[in-house]
């Protein structure tokens, strides 16, 4: 059985995959498709009160929308897999001193300067 | 009871200025990191020890001659209600003062935890999201981003190291084991509980020079710490070229040109700035290693130490000693 972060996951996948918003049930087919291994084993699949849950997780953490305007309803992603990627790492190069317990990083932000002479370094070495 | 309190505060402002304005200027540190480590700790404790000491020492002084019994007295005059004829207003205030320090330190303790792990559970569900693990590495993830960029997140038994799909291409097989011997270090020593308890010191403390200061060499000498863990395992050069690859790669972020004029003149003491000098310290020291301090040096550093811890504490519980 698939965790809910697991079924987070794949279901952020599919819809980071297409830009047209998904019903509940249309996710669910394309998740059984995707993965047959990711329902209950007996080969019913997931059930969409599940989906619904996992969408309604994603939903509070900002990550999908809902169109309300129709039944059933039809989720989108509010924004790519690649912005979501440069703003992670956004905030993990920008991190500084108050930052750096909630991550350690191998190299901190370096200057300018201090660029140069690693560069220096890298061409002698 | 009253030249301790006297005493305390000395140690106090002591430890508050100069004590850590020449153990930061130090060069030793270097030479052996932990050492240096344990002496800030004992500095910071023996800091907050006096600090809370002094003014309670101080408070209590009309109340009895040792610490026991002052409190046993104040306790009568707080709940049964016996006559405070001997306590002035003084007095009162130097004690209110203690109970406040002492709750303001405890209280910033616990909100910079809460707000750090706060911050992590964000930034591992995201990650959850948005990485993949690696196939052959365990407890290490894998971004999908071009920036070259290592680092770990501590979490106890999900601690992970994450690494961008940028270093995996940039670092050899040799360079990017010596990255992830340095991440692991710094969750097998638990570096992030030093960085939490030196970041809960500077934000309850932020005007003291201490607090500063040591939260600065904390951040620079957990790197040596986990730069000597890689060094058992690779050699220096390894580890000096990944950790310049890294720094080069990740140096020229794509900023509009206004801000980076603006980063040309940062403000002395900024944190980008102390990050940046961490920087040069940790190259040098790679690059012209130094000999680790003599063992009898190391020993005397742990004694004294000891001896900041135990000096505030026998003032202030032992009695008639001075």
């Amino acid at each position: 059985m698939a965790t809910l972060g697991e079924l987070e996951r794949a279901t952020m996948d599919l819809l980071w995959e297409s830009p047209e918003a998904a019903t509940a049930n249309e996710l669910r087919e394309r998740l059984a498709q995707a993965n047959p291994a990711a329902g209950t084993g007996d080969g019913r699949g997931l059930a969409v009160t599940t989906i619904l849950t996992v969408l309604s997780r994603l939903e509070k953490k900002g990550l999908v929308e809902r169109e309300r305007n129709i039944r059933p309803h039809r989720y989108r992603a509010i924004t790519s897999k690649a912005e979501h990627t440069a703003e992670l790492m956004h905030e993990v190069l920008g991190s500084v001193n108050d930052r750096e317990a909630v991550l350690a990083r191998f190299v901190g932000s370096v200057s300018a300067t201090e660029a140069e002479t690693l560069r220096r370094l890298l061409g002698g070495a | 009871m009253f030249w301790a309190s006297y005493l305390l505060a000395a140690l106090a402002l002591l430890l508050a200025w100069p004590v850590p304005m020449i153990l930061s200027r130090a060069k030793w540190p270097a030479r052996s990191p932990f050492t240096a480590m344990v002496l800030w700790q004992a500095i910071a404790l023996a800091g907050g020890l006096s600090m809370i000491g002094a003014m309670l020492t101080w408070g209590l002084e009309p109340l009895g001659d040792n610490l026991l019994e002052a409190l046993g007295s104040l306790w009568g005059i707080l709940v049964r209600g016996e006559p405070a004829t001997t306590l002035g207003l003084v007095h009162v205030f130097a004690l209110s003062a203690a109970l406040l320090l002492s709750a303001h330190l405890i209280f910033t303790l616990l909100l910079t935890y809460y707000r750090i792990r706060r911050g992590r559970r964000r930034h591992r569900d995201m990650l959850a999201l948005l990485s993949s693990p690696s196939d052959t590495r365990p407890a290490t993830l894998v971004i999908n981003h071009p920036v070259p960029v290592a680092y770990c997140l501590p979490g106890g038994a999900r601690s992970v190291t994450v690494l961008s799909d940028g270093l995996l291409e940039m670092l050899s097989d040799e360079e990017l084991s010596a990255v992830l011997i340095h991440e692991k270090a710094h969750l097998g020593q638990h570096h992030h509980l030093l960085l939490w308890a030196f970041a809960a010191w500077r934000a309850a403390l932020p005007w003291l020079p201490t607090s500063q200061l040591a939260q600065q060499s904390v951040n620079e000498l957990i790197e040596m710490l986990a730069d000597d863990e890689a060094l058992h395992t690779v050699p220096p050069e390894t580890l000096i070229r990944a950790v310049a690859i890294v720094g080069t790669g990740g140096a020229a972020p794509p900023e509009n040109p206004a801000a980076a004029e603006g980063r040309g003149t940062p403000l002395l003491g900024s944190p980008e700035e102390q990050e940046k000098i961490g920087t040069v310290h940790r190259l040098s020291r790679l690059l012209t290693p130094r000999p680790p301090l003599p063992a009898w040096q190391r020993a005397a550093v742990l004694i004294l130490s000891g001896l900041l811890l135990a000096v505030p504490t026998t003032l202030l519980i032992a009695p008639g000693v001075v």
